[in-house]
């Protein structure tokens, strides 16, 4: 190990820079590294739901786009609704829209669970190969859907026009959003954390390893991995429903095999199955698109080097490239 | 006593001179550089500094950065250039879905928008914005003078086309809004799509005697070239996208002959177009696109508005804006009370000169047009 | 009439699926060879089309351009197998993914670079213009046609390859046990670099095929890659008769689905909402497909073996 830092003080120190470097440019009154700084939580959020499905449950999933853009467009078309006070469902009984942060979120990640579980169900039958192009398939169907279907704006996209709000917060100062996502990727690290450390966890991990071996001691395999894959679905959409806020905007785009593929980067990039990887992840990624954007109009070709670097030179990502822990995957 | 009163004179004698102190104007471009469809952004960025270097005027700074045609790429970068690089303008964006993901929370912030191509009915109508302004065109006009002129050129039966998406929707709606004839088809199909051999098969057992399609990119050059492969020879009609001075040598002689309407044509006949045409032939080495010659327009909109304006007043700014008092490369232009232009549009024909495929200009589709919108405009 | 426009729909969705299977063969092949998942396909098809076309625009032979493209794409495969995949045999499906993303990325925008950002151009010989009477009913497209022709020949080609030859036996041995194989003598690298070419290759050679009746664009391959991984998985990965049929499949269900959906509906629901909802359905019946099979037969429609 030698003059390498150990894992969990690097990622004590990921936690302090993102709590601290935020506030430092809101005092010197640079509020565009908030919102970057933001950007970097809810994206790293949306890979720590991903995460636990890819890195834990060995699920790989190539289309959780389709829960990070349905907790968008919840969030979008919830806010779309209070705005012009029309209900969403008149039948017999109405039910209207909303700007509360503190409704949308469950909404957001209950109608994902509800997705989650259908999709889950027909895919788990399937594994390896199969599995990823199955989870692709679901999540382009709904992309294409999105695109077409014009009553939400089809692929124009629907804009939020004001922040959605929480109580006793105004949302639409940086600093004040920035501390509402960043408090929610805490909670969310806190909980997987546990989750990784309980029975289940246990049981997931193992199923990774050696499925047969797990059902012969009574657990039954489908059940775990289904809720693995719930769990991970919703927080995916709770980063949805956030990043819909933080943009002020939802789109087809977020159900595209882009997006599945970058929040998949994330984890990659960060370290497969590490509980911090996806914030190493998602703040290189967005580092480098903020900052080789400005440089040339080619720096889609730097990027693609940097992440073939990372595969090549450094297995385990960045984490595993700075803290040099081998990490069994 | 007397030095005082000569000091007043002097001051009295220079307010006379409408002289506008200039303050610094900072514009921000977020324009598609890289993948997919950069052609276009790259030349609304030529063209748009183009008319900057030809100003020479170093109180107007841009800054340029690529959205990747990514939405949510395209709002961090509207963040960052209004929050950490404080531009007083945004311009740039090239697609209808950016344009919704950027636009209505930047002029809600107070910064101008000026559109050098997408020109959404969602931002024309109610949704219209006394900050935003659109220096192309509203996203059904091109549509809408096609499909009067195919009333003059005596079409009956159209068979019309347009991916499945809103954009392909306003296409197909611009042109019915026109057309008087009678419809053989009507057809949305998969956007992205790059086989058109089923639709082609409609459309031959449809008995059209025309045909109207809106496929921007590289769909419409694969549905030119499938057509005319195919032996098909019922008379096509577009709008400008797919016969564009960028795209028209990747589609081929598939366009030869082909009607389509634009507001803009290298050959139009004014002072300032043949400026345009030539120095930007002589700055990039290639003849300028409708794209070129929007982005150009747009620069010199902010630069004729510098002249008159102090961008400090915002209300005079703006209003300096809207009297659109500069020579626009298309000849006549002003904006409605929804800030979109008023201008004729042009029905062009593809030609070959020499051995470049080219368009020339062959009547008037729509004479002073605006938009369907403006009415609900409260502007 | 109505029975003519039918045939003539079939025969657009046959020879769509051949198309999307020389883009689904090689992909099928590498991936049932090595096990590798190369989402980079679609840039070596991008590569191919871009080779004809430059090739075809300086040399005026559509046929030069044709054999440039293959090399072209062999090349870049080759050299993509040394450089990169090599080093990601043994790795996690996940590294793979990651590594040949980042490919797309550098592909793409070095040809940019090489070609600017517009479409290049790219036409069929002239020989290939017009349409072709089939049994005295039909006229159909003379270049569709040879496409049809062209890609079983190149089925039967891949099929006596593999099945045949005593390259495809090693192939072959390589897929099913690689050190044993390795342990018999046979270089097994040079094996996996020639598949990957071989791959290449033929993703080029239908980029460039395609790429004359589409637009040679940077982007182009994306759409294909997904939909050459639906082929691919519902066929059954590693089986080229898998890759086939599956192509075949996909192809007409997508053709069939544009031309007759909306007008199924518009039987029951008022034309306009019709048109809408046929043309949604439309663009997802493929996934609903893949997503069928993979119920009921969850290894694809022929598993192969191993």
């Amino acid at each position: 190990m030698g003059n390498y830092m150990s894992e969990k003080y690097l990622n004590r120190i990921m936690i302090a820079l993102l709590i601290v470097l935020p506030w430092l440019a809101h005092w010197l009154d640079e509020p565009y590294y908030v919102s970057l700084a933001t950007r970097v939580a809810i994206l790293a959020l949306a890979g720590v739901g991903l995460n636990l499905a890819l890195g834990l449950g060995g699920m790989i999933s190539f289309g959780h786009a389709a829960f990070f853009g349905i907790g968008g467009y919840v969030t979008g078309i919830l806010a779309s609704h209070a705005l012009n006070y029309e209900p969403i469902f008149s039948g017999f009984i109405s039910i209207p829209g909303t700007t509360q942060m503190l409704i949308i979120w469950p909404l957001a990640m209950l109608i994902a669970a509800i997705v989650a579980v259908f999709i889950g169900l027909l895919s788990l039958r399937t594994s390896g190969v199969y599995f990823i192009m199955i989870t692709l398939a679901f999540a382009q169907m709904i992309y294409y859907f999105s695109i077409s279907w014009p009553a939400y704006g089809g692929e124009d996209g629907l804009p939020i026009y004001m922040r959605n709000g929480f109580p006793g917060l105004n949302t639409l100062q940086p600093i004040q959003f920035f501390m509402i996502c960043c408090t929610l990727l805490l909670i969310v690290l806190w909980g997987v954390s546990r989750l990784q450390n309980s029975r289940f966890g246990n049981a997931l991990q193992a199923l990774r390893q050696n499925e047969t071996r797990v059902a012969s001691i009574g657990i039954n395999p489908l059940g775990i991995k289904l809720t693995a894959f719930v769990i991970s679905a919703t927080i995916t959409a709770l980063a949805g429903s956030l990043f819909a806020d933080l943009n002020r905007f939802v789109s087809p785009t977020m159900f595209s095999w882009h997006t599945s593929g970058q929040i998949m980067i994330f984890v990659i990039l960060g370290g497969l199955g590490r509980l911090y990887g996806p914030l190493a992840g998602a703040s290189l990624f967005i580092l480098c698109e903020a900052v080789l954007g400005g440089w040339t109009e080619y720096w889609q070709f730097f990027l693609g080097l940097l992440l073939l670097g990372v595969v090549l030179f450094a297995r385990g990502g960045l984490i595993g490239l700075l803290t040099r822990e081998q990490k069994n995957v | 006593m007397k030095k005082q009163l000569i000091t007043t004179m002097l001051s009295a004698a220079l307010c006379l001179v409408p002289h506008v102190e200039a303050s610094p104007v900072k514009v921000g471009m977020i324009t598609t550089l890289s993948g997919g469809g950069s052609g276009l952004g790259v030349d609304v960025r030529d063209g748009f500094m183009l008319a900057v270097n030809n100003a020479n005027n170093s109180d107007l700074e841009v800054i340029i950065e690529d959205d990747g045609r990514k939405p949510s790429l395209a709002v961090q970068i509207a963040d960052k250039m209004i929050q950490k690089d404080k531009v007083d303008i945004l311009t740039g964006i090239i697609w209808s879905n950016l344009a919704m993901a950027v636009v209505p929370s930047s002029v809600n912030q107070g910064i101008l928008y000026l559109s050098p191509n997408a020109g959404p009915s969602a931002l024309a109508g109610k949704g219209c914005h006394k900050n935003y302004f659109n220096v192309a065109w509203q996203n059904d006009n091109l549509h809408e003078a096609m499909g009067n002129y195919a009333n003059s050129a005596e079409h009956q039966n159209s068979f019309i086309l347009a991916p499945n998406y809103p954009a392909g929707k306003d296409a197909l709606t611009g042109y019915k809004r026109f057309y008087e004839g009678q419809l053989a088809g009507e057809l949305y199909t998969k956007l992205g799509q790059t086989d058109y051999a089923a639709e082609i098969a409609q459309i031959r057992a449809s008995g059209a005697d025309s045909v109207f399609f809106f496929l921007p990119g590289g769909m419409g050059i694969s549905f030119m070239k499938q057509y005319s492969q195919a032996g098909m020879t019922i008379p096509l009609m577009g709008p400008a996208f797919s016969f564009d001075q960028g795209i028209l040598q990747a589609v081929g002689k598939s366009a030869l002959g082909v009607r389509n309407s634009s507001q803009w044509n290298k050959d139009l006949d004014n002072a300032a177009n043949k400026t345009f045409v030539a120095d930007f032939e002589s700055a990039y080495g290639r003849l300028p696109s409708l794209y070129a010659s929007q982005g150009y327009d747009t620069a010199n909109l902010i630069l004729s508005a510098m002249q008159s304006a102090d961008i400090h007043d915002k209300d005079a700014f703006r209003a300096a804006i809207k009297s659109a008092q500069f020579d626009s490369v298309r000849g006549n232009f002003r904006f409605g009370n929804n800030q979109h232009p008023i201008q004729d549009i042009y029905v062009r024909e593809v030609v070959m000169q020499g051995d470049l495929l080219t368009n020339k200009i062959i009547g008037v589709g729509l004479k002073d047009h605006q938009d369907a919108y403006a009415a609900d405009c409260a502007l | 009439m109505a029975t003519i426009l039918f045939l003539e729909q079939c025969l657009n969705g046959l020879q769509l699926g051949i198309m999307l299977f020389l883009m689904a063969a090689g992909l099928t092949l590498i991936f049932g060879v090595m096990g590798l998942i190369n989402l980079a396909h679609g840039s070596l098809y991008m590569i191919g089309a871009f080779a004809c076309a430059a090739v075809a625009s300086w040399t005026g032979s559509f046929i030069l351009g044709l054999v440039a493209s293959v090399v072209c794409a062999a090349v870049a495969g080759a050299l993509i197998e040394v450089g990169v995949m090599r080093r990601l045999y043994q790795r996690d499906h996940l590294d793979q993914v990651l590594a040949t993303f980042a490919l797309i990325l550098i592909s793409s925008e070095a040809m940019r670079w090489l070609f600017g950002s517009y479409p290049l151009y790219l036409d069929v010989p002239e020989v290939f213009y017009g349409a072709t009477n089939l049994f005295g009913v039909l006229q159909y497209s003379r270049y569709r046609l040879f496409i049809i022709v062209v890609g079983l020949l190149t089925a039967i080609g891949i099929y006596l390859l593999i099945n045949k030859t005593r390259i495809g036996m090693r192939i072959r041995a390589g897929a099913s046990d690689r050190q044993m194989t390795a342990a018999l003598g046979i270089n097994i690298s040079l094996i996996f670099t020639l598949v990957f070419a071989l791959g290449a290759a033929l993703a080029g050679f239908a980029g460039a095929l395609v790429g004359s009746i589409q637009s040679v664009d940077i982007g182009m391959g994306e759409p294909v890659l997904i939909l050459a991984f639906v082929v691919v998985v519902i066929g059954g990965i590693g089986s080229i008769r898998g890759a086939l049929v599956g192509a075949i499949i996909v192809g007409m269900v997508d053709t069939l689905g544009r031309g007759y959906l909306p007008q199924l509906l518009q039987l029951v629901l008022d034309p306009v909402f019709a048109n809408t909802l046929g043309a949604a359905l439309a663009s997802i019946a493929i996934y609903v497909l893949m997503i069928i099979v993979l119920i009921f037969k969850p290894q694809g429609l022929f598993p192969a073996h191993g």
